[in-house]
């Protein structure tokens, strides 16, 4: 809190015109415009709209399609989160025993991030791809035939690597940090005691570095849930038979190619009530962990 | 290091070098492929070292792009992608900037309810509220222009309490020296907040160049004239269009071209890079 401050009562609101005026314009309105619409049904050629309650969330929750994204949805952002940060703790783990070659090691890991997930997903898309790809053919000497245009499976596994892989950076850069702030007073001293690297590594680092991997536990569903459209729109599109339909897409394709407007509206409240609840939890309890 | 391990040393350079290798996989394969010709891939056989088609292959994409694929060459969609990245990188730190000098150095009425409007923006990602977003858009005839590229994604919470973060860090003996020498509001803005965040700003503007960069629901939304393309929205289109025609050689020279900017922001720009990165999450 400033005890010196400024005097003036309109320059105030002329400093927070622009954001609040895009704030209102692009954000709360059109939120405000999915909540109202999600209580209404149009007829199909739009011109008719009648209040209908609950019932297009209630649609929603007796709709196989929605139930089985939601499912993907949790299978896929569990997936991605794991691969992701037990790659990255791996990487960090092992960087953090070097001494000279840290910063070479650590610009050769945190370049993706730089990489958009839809170029992401094509380069991956590329990779795997059955007739001229490399992994298949690979994959093919050891038996398996891999497809995922038509396998689930495939289609899946090809996602989460997509994304998985782009996210390693950020992960490893936080863990980084959060393992240089594990005190080597408390290493030396288990060393002392007689705990090998294995011991010491679970009983020490682990618990201390607990704070940095909630934080990136929370970070990560959230990028899974809500950043990855692009990998999911630039490989599978959702399928084979809705097999990586995630929410965000779905909230997109019944939108826009679907035209089912109240559908899309319901399912962008229950995304927004998402959003809120992760925001929520990463604000009240990653902030007080983190101060530990 | 606690104490000499050999083994574990060599085994965590093992790791390192593998992990560098999976990570860097995918590039080195789109590498590859954007240096050979359509015909290569059709031997059934995958090329795994870079063929003699470098130059040829980039300076099509670059110059000409795919005619039928119904994107303009690749060059015009990276100066779109260009406008858009910088456009929303100054002006969402132009906008939080101001923003956060208001509600740190005023006092005024309804400053809390200001404050809470600007944080539901972090509550609310474009994904979530796309169909109507863009339905505003539409109707404000802001389809296919840059402005409508950047503006709707302008608003930043996250920008904003960095900047607020910042500013509570200023002590106040600067402002009251400043008050005293007779320097109002936008004077000590521009003369000692300005001055005093640069490298915070520096660092704020590579995470959102990268973030305006890689930008692809709402390009591939709100244009449908190619001469507003950007280039990681325009991918998609072009890896469409040649799917019954595989001219991956021109599609990968075309992704690498799309992850070359921000890539070289970050290698370039680590240290800010990081700073950002680290500040922007907290």
């Amino acid at each position: 809190m400033k005890r010196t401050l400024f005097r003036n009562q309109l320059l105030p609101w002329l400093l927070l015109a622009p954001q609040l005026a895009i704030t209102f314009i692009f954000f709360l309105w059109p939120a405000a415009q999915a909540v109202r619409q999600s209580f209404l049904r149009q007829d199909a050629f739009g011109i008719n709209t009648t209040f209908v309650g609950l019932s297009n969330f209630q649609a929603l929750w007796n709709s196989p399609e929605y139930l089985n994204s939601l499912q993907v949805t949790a299978v896929f952002a569990v997936l991605v989160t794991v691969l992701s940060m037990g790659f990255a703790l791996l990487l960090a783990v092992a960087v953090d025993r070097m001494i000279r070659s840290t910063s070479v090691y650590t610009t050769l890991l945190v370049w993706p991030y730089a990489v958009a997930p839809a170029v992401a997903g094509i380069l991956w898309w590329f990779i795997f791809n059955p007739t001229i790809g490399v992994m298949p053919y690979f994959l093919d000497a050891i038996g398996y035939d891999w497809n995922h245009i038509s396998s689930k499976t495939d289609a899946m596994t090809l996602v989460v690597i997509a994304s998985a892989w782009k996210q390693i950076s950020y992960n490893f850069l936080f863990f980084v940090a959060g393992l240089q702030s594990v005190p080597a007073s408390l290493r030396e001293a288990a060393a002392i005691d007689g705990a090998g690297p294995v011991r010491r590594f679970f009983d020490i680092t682990v618990p201390l570095l607990s704070p940095t991997t909630f934080f990136l536990l929370v970070v990560n569903i959230v990028y899974a849930m809500f950043d990855t459209f692009g990998v999911i729109d630039a490989t599978t599109e959702g399928g084979p038979a809705q097999a990586t339909n995630i929410l965000v897409y779905k909230v997109y394709f019944d939108g826009f190619v679907g035209q089912n407007m109240g559908s899309s509206a319901a399912q962008s409240v229950i995304l927004m009530l998402i959003v809120i609840a992760l925001t929520v939890v990463q604000f009240r309890y990653v902030e007080k962990k983190v101060a530990y | 290091m606690i104490e000499n391990r050999p083994g574990l040393n060599l085994l965590a350079h093992l790791t390192l070098m593998l992990g560098v290798a999976i990570v860097a996989l995918p590039v080195w394969v789109a590498f590859v492929a954007s240096t050979h010709t359509a015909t290569d891939f059709m031997s059934g056989t995958i090329p795994l070292w870079p063929g003699p088609h470098l130059i040829e292959n980039y300076s099509q994409m670059l110059g000409a792009g795919v005619s039928t694929s119904g994107t303009p060459p690749v060059g015009t969609m990276m100066l779109n992608s260009l406008i858009m990245a910088l456009l929303i990188a100054c002006g969402k730190i132009a906008i939080s900037i101001t923003s956060a000098f208001a509600i740190v150095y005023f006092r005024f009425p309804l400053r809390n309810m200001a404050f809470w409007c600007i944080f539901i923006t972090m509550m609310l990602p474009v994904e979530v509220r796309i169909v109507p977003t863009f339905q505003v858009v539409a109707d404000l005839g802001m389809l296919n222009s840059y402005a409508g590229l950047s503006i709707p994604l302008i608003a930043s919470a996250t920008a904003t309490f960095l900047f607020r973060q910042v500013f509570l860090t200023i002590p106040d003996e600067l402002t009251e020296a400043a008050r005293i020498d007779g320097a109002g509001p936008m004077k000590f803005f521009r003369d000692i907040l300005l001055p005093l965040s640069r490298t915070n700003i520096a660092a704020l503007f590579v995470i959102l160049f990268i973030y305006g960069w890689n930008q692809y629901l709402w390009p591939l939304l709100i244009t449908t004239s190619s001469d507003y393309y950007t280039i990681v929205a325009g991918i998609k289109r072009m890896a469409d269009a040649v799917d019954g025609l595989p001219q991956w050689h021109l599609v990968m020279a075309t992704a690498m071209l799309a992850m070359l900017p921000p890539v070289a922001v970050v290698i370039g720009m680590q240290r800010l890079f990081v700073k950002g990165l680290v500040e922007t999450e907290k």
